[in-house]
């Protein structure tokens, strides 16, 4: 019981449920859910009342979301090696999550073009408008990641992130990993509700 | 690899030590500031601006309708070219009044003015923190509301006028800037001025409920939370779900009105002519607006109940009968809130079948509400009520929350709304459920707090004549309206003497405006009490109102940082007055059950052993470095 007394006080357990920093995260991605929620369900209604023009998605957007998942993949290649305070390795795996992030965003820039070659226009039938819509609403998402990615990064070069200082890694790769599946999310809703 | 070391050293015992306690220069001390209790007086003081001009609005065109084609050429000075020649007011402008009116008083004065306000103040104060979870996001929180409320000031100056469409802005009215002009440049500003208030909503309700969850005090469990605490957090988190849909049914309009697409718009002709939209739905804006309008009515609702509870207790002398039940009846209503919305739209074509779905679960809203109410007047019930106006204004509450929630119920019924939709029965419902008694709990609140807020009191006796002014104005104001309602006068007409029928009620409509003008003129005795009481009032006693929750632990000008030491801990819950077996008539929250032993409770003697417990726990203290 002595034992138990002494391990209490020298750990002072926390009353905090979480990491306040880390909570207002969750509560964001909440936010950003019911924004999408709000999206593909105004897409549902629009498409029952029929006057729905259907197009086929284009190519491209395959490849981009096979580049969004290894960007995951990098990313969390690097939160490894912050738990092992491997720094040079750290770097690089942010630095790639960071440019296959860009080309997904270039990908999903081209993907629109090839959208307005099969003459789908983000002005017309708002089946092509959502589907504009949806790419640009996560495309903003995606580009306030990428400045989580910098901001992570530049506390990396300063040797700010380690294993003793997760806070930072941990926040950018929730963050990142919820952009991905979001995305996968709207990709599989627009493909399967045409 | 040794350098790293160092700089892993270094970095660990620095990433706390963000909070100093320099002096602060002038701007960051009440301008740009981080501290709680200076941004909820920001939100307080942006409020009442904003609750001063909605209710001017209010009184100009209650005089059009009480005095149709009355001569206002006074107002020019104010009103300039929207005073036509015969000295009336011009009816583009009236529907312009009307919106702003509704848009200032649900958006920026009782979700900003009241959440921000209370919400800002009271949590960290009553859940024992130093601060929010976050200072700079709260910071910013209001800035984003400054910025939006600038951008909706100036569209009132506009050549074309501000926005028209009514507050829950319905395309194609408000999508087609040839259908009105206040549908031009006004329309542009109030999306873009909501856009940004939302994300300064969503700001604030983040950290609230973030500060509620992680940073309460030792001891302070989820039961021994105030029920203002709750209500605070239940609010926030109805925002945090419903504002993102507002602004998605605002980004898909932005769409349509700038670049062109046809989310809601279809097949219009504009004097003959067709317009290119086609495929969109109007329909559709309205599911989406009425998904966050339903509960925004309890976003602006809820704090006030919160307030009205804790007061309630406190100048009953009595424990809150049903904490639990009040937690869970507040739970209920917001859980209900998001499925009911569609009683908005009966009239919309709606097939009748899910139209009756969507009756009974309105009417199932009735039962967690009835349970606050009975719970009010069972904690009322032989207590040693002190009549404070704080208290006034909370029972005036309880009875308006009455009377506004039983014509809810008949609006509830999709039959019966067929005849009531969009006359002035719904006017006089949610002005009376929503309105007067919102605006209640935020008086309530000020008189209450505003000792901790400014160190001072206010003047009692003025208090009490503003209370029955008020509550004599708005029953006088709003009661006679139902009759107007049922009648059948639509809600949102310039006038109605060009029809038959409306001749025969112009004397009640004229008794109305009158008594609004009585009622805004009652105001200012408010104003007055509280601009001479924060330099002239008393000096405030710690504790004026004998009161259990922490915040009367703080010294009478709380300080940044709220607490001067230690943050107390926490061993019971907030509503320990007049307790069988003690000699003083309120135990606050952060006496110990050993202190207390001749007015335990058996089960409550078994919480002495957990005293240690309690005591042994981190401090949580923010400002603390490691
Ligand atoms: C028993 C509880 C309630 C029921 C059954 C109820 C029912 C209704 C219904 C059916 C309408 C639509 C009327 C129409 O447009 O034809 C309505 C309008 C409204 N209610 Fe309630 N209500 C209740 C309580 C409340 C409360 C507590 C609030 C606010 C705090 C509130 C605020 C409003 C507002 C703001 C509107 C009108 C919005 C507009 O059209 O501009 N109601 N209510
Ligand atoms: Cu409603």
């Amino acid at each position: 019981m002595a034992e138990v007394e002494k391990i209490r006080i020298e750990e002072a357990p926390e009353t905090l449920a979480m990491d306040p920093k880390k909570f207002i995260l969750w509560g964001f991605i909440v936010t950003i859910i019911m924004l999408f929620a709000s999206q593909t369900s105004a897409y549902l209604v629009r498409r029952a009342e029929g006057n729905w023009v259907e197009f086929q998605i284009p190519q491209i957007f395959w490849y981009s979301t096979v580049v969004l998942v290894i960007s995951s993949v990098a990313m969390h290649w690097a939160y490894l090696a912050a738990k092992k305070d491997n720094f040079n390795t750290l770097k690089i795996a942010i630095s790639i999550t960071f440019v296959l992030g860009m080309a997904f965003l270039v990908m999903q820039f081209l993907g629109w073009k090839d959208l307005v070659a099969q003459n789908v226009y983000f002005v017309g039938n708002p089946s092509g408008s959502f589907f504009y819509v949806f790419t640009l609403l996560h495309g903003i998402h995606l580009i306030t990641g990428l400045m989580v990615l910098c901001v992570t990064f530049i506390s990396s070069m300063r040797l700010k992130v380690h294993a003793k200082n997760l806070r930072r890694i941990e926040i950018c790769t929730t963050y990142w990993h919820f952009l991905d599946i979001l995305w996968i999310y709207l990709f599989v809703f627009l493909l399967y509700f045409r | 690899m040794s350098v790293v070391e160092a700089n892993l050293e270094h970095d660990v015992h620095a990433h706390d030590e963000h909070e100093h306690h320099e002096e602060l220069n002038f701007w960051r001390k009440y301008i740009f500031s981080e501290d709680h209790k200076v941004i909820a007086k920001q939100y307080m003081i942006t409020g009442i601006f904003w609750a001063i001009i909605g209710a001017a609005m209010s009184v100009v065109f209650r005089i059009q309708l009480g005095f149709p084609g009355a001569d206002i050429s006074w107002m020019k000075p104010f009103l300039g070219k929207w005073i036509t020649e015969t000295g009336a007011l011009d009816p583009n402008f009236y529907l312009a009044l009307v919106t702003m009116h509704g848009t200032i008083m649900v958006f920026f004065v009782l979700t900003a003015g009241l959440s921000g306000t209370f919400s800002n103040f009271l949590i960290p104060l009553q859940v024992g923190a130093r601060d929010m979870a976050s200072g700079f996001l709260n910071m910013l929180s209001f800035w984003f509301f400054f910025v939006s409320s600038v951008l909706m000031f100036v569209s009132i100056f506009l050549e074309t006028g501000p926005a028209a469409g009514g507050w829950v802005v319905y395309p194609p009215l408000s999508a087609l800037p040839q259908a009105h002009m206040g549908s031009e440049m006004g329309m542009t500003l109030w999306l873009l001025s909501m856009a940004i208030f939302i994300m300064s909503s969503l700001l604030g309700s983040l950290n609230y409920v973030t500060t509620i969850i992680n940073l309460r005090t030792r001891g302070m469990t989820f039961t021994r939370l105030p029920l203002t605490i709750w209500a605070f957090m239940i609010t926030a988190i109805l925002g945090i779900i419903s504002f993102p849909v507002l602004l998605s049914a605002a980004l898909l309009l932005i769409f349509d009105r700038h670049f062109g697409t046809s989310f809601y718009l279809s097949e219009i002709y504009i004097n003959g002519e067709a317009l290119p939209n086609v495929g969109g739905s109007p329909i559709l804006f309205q599911h989406l607006f009425w998904f966050l309008g339903h509960p925004e009515v309890y976003i602006v609702l809820l704090p006030a109940l919160g307030i009205t509870s804790e007061i309630i207790a406190t100048n009953s002398r009595k424990p809150i009968f049903g904490y639990r039940a009040m937690i869970a009846s507040l739970m209920a209503i917001a859980f209900l809130a998001f499925i009911v919305w569609a009683h908005h739209m009966f009239v919309t074509g709606m097939n009748p079948f899910l139209g009756s779905i969507f009756m009974f679960l309105t009417l199932i809203i009735a039962v967690p509400s009835a349970v606050k109410a009975f719970n009010y007047i069972t904690t009322l019930w032989r207590g040693n009520i002190v009549f404070t106006p704080a208290m006034l204004f909370s029972i005036g509450l309880v009875s308006l929350f009455v009377s506004g929630g039983l014509t809810g119920i008949i609006l509830g019924n999709s039959a019966l709304d067929i005849q009531l939709h969009d006359t002035y029965f719904v006017v006089a419902h949610f002005h009376i459920v929503m309105g007067a008694a919102s605006a209640f709990g935020f008086f309530a609140g000020i008189y209450h707090w505003y000792p901790k807020m400014f160190g001072r009191m206010m003047n009692s006796t003025l208090g009490q004549l503003h209370f029955w002014l008020t509550f004599a104005g708005v029953y006088l104001v709003f009661f006679p309206m139902h009759y107007i309602g049922i009648a059948g006068f639509p809600r949102r007409y310039y006038q109605f003497t060009s029809f038959d029928f409306g001749k025969s009620f112009t004397d009640l409509n004229m008794f109305v405006s009158i008594a609004a003008i009585f009622t805004f003129f009652a105001q200012f005795v408010f104003l007055w009490n509280f601009f001479y009481s924060m330099f002239k009032g008393k000096v405030a006693p710690m504790n004026p109102w004998k009161s259990t929750t922490l915040e009367w632990t703080t010294p009478v000008n709380v300080g940044h940082g709220n607490w001067v030491g230690e943050i107390p801990a926490v061993y019971r819950w907030p509503y320990d007055y007049s307790k069988p077996g003690s000699d003083v008539d309120f135990i606050p929250q952060n006496v110990p059950h050993s202190q207390t032993p001749e007015s335990n409770f058996p089960h409550e003697n078994e919480y002495i052993a957990q005293e240690k417990e309690i005591e042994a726990q981190n401090y949580n203290d923010q400002f603390q470095v490691h």
